[in-house]
């Protein structure tokens, strides 16, 4: 099953996409699936992550059928 | 323990009487309820805001909101709390947020309140675009508390 990976707001703009999807990803770290997905450009700073919808650090660990998001500081309130 | 999202308008007034109502079952036993009210503001730093999206993580933006009433009620002897968060697309002086908490004594419903709506924007997945006369812009981060 593939990693699926998801992106918010100005992230989400910034990426073009709102979503996708990445094959062949058996073990590796947020940080590794974002220099694939951004073919190894810098993350924004104060980026914030999660890991199944629970947050997540750059060295946590993900697996296939993992879902990845990378979003933004949040404003809501 | 209640979490909403909420796609269209509502009074915060009429939300709270119909949890309490309804809802917080512990009649006689709470006597102290403390709410918390976000409303939209047609300014932010001095620009006229025409509207504003409201975008979040569908799952993990509910997820995270029961985790932080559940903390709240490890935390402080609460009979009950409510959070209602808008999403989609808001005018000015729509409410944004509803949160509130019960409790036998003031002193619990208060703490739990100013700790559910500060853990809600600091950590809970939404996002803010604000949008002016002309142009569009994300908000980058929500004013502290001084």
């Amino acid at each position: 099953m593939p990693l699926q990976v998801r992106y918010f707001a100005s992230l989400r703009e910034r990426m073009g996409r709102a979503d996708e999807s990445l094959d062949g990803v058996s073990a590796a770290n947020v940080a590794e699936v974002w220099a694939r997905v951004s073919q190894n450009k810098p993350l924004p700073a104060n980026t914030l992550v999660a890991v199944n919808r629970e947050y997540a650090d750059l060295d946590s660990e993900v697996k296939d059928g993992d879902e990845v998001a990378f979003f933004p500081p949040v404003t809501g309130g | 323990m209640t979490v909403q999202l909420r796609a269209l308008e509502f009074d915060p007034c009429v939300e709270l009487a119909i949890h309490q109502d309804k809802v917080v079952k512990q009649r006689g036993k709470f006597g102290a309820v403390v709410s918390f009210v976000g409303t939209m503001r047609d300014f932010n730093d001095d620009r006229a805001v025409q509207a504003m999206t409201l975008e979040h993580y569908p799952g993990m933006t509910e997820n995270h909101l029961q985790q932080i009433c559940a903390e709240a009620a490890r935390r402080w002897d609460i009979l009950d709390s409510l959070i209602i968060h808008r999403v989609g697309e808001l005018r000015p002086n729509d409410t944004i947020v509803l949160v509130a908490a019960w409790s036998a004594h003031r002193a619990a419903a208060f703490d739990a309140c100013r700790y559910l709506i500060e853990e809600l924007k600091t950590r809970a997945p939404f996002w803010k675009k604000e949008r002016f006369r002309e142009g569009s812009q994300w908000v980058e981060h929500n004013t502290p508390v001084t």
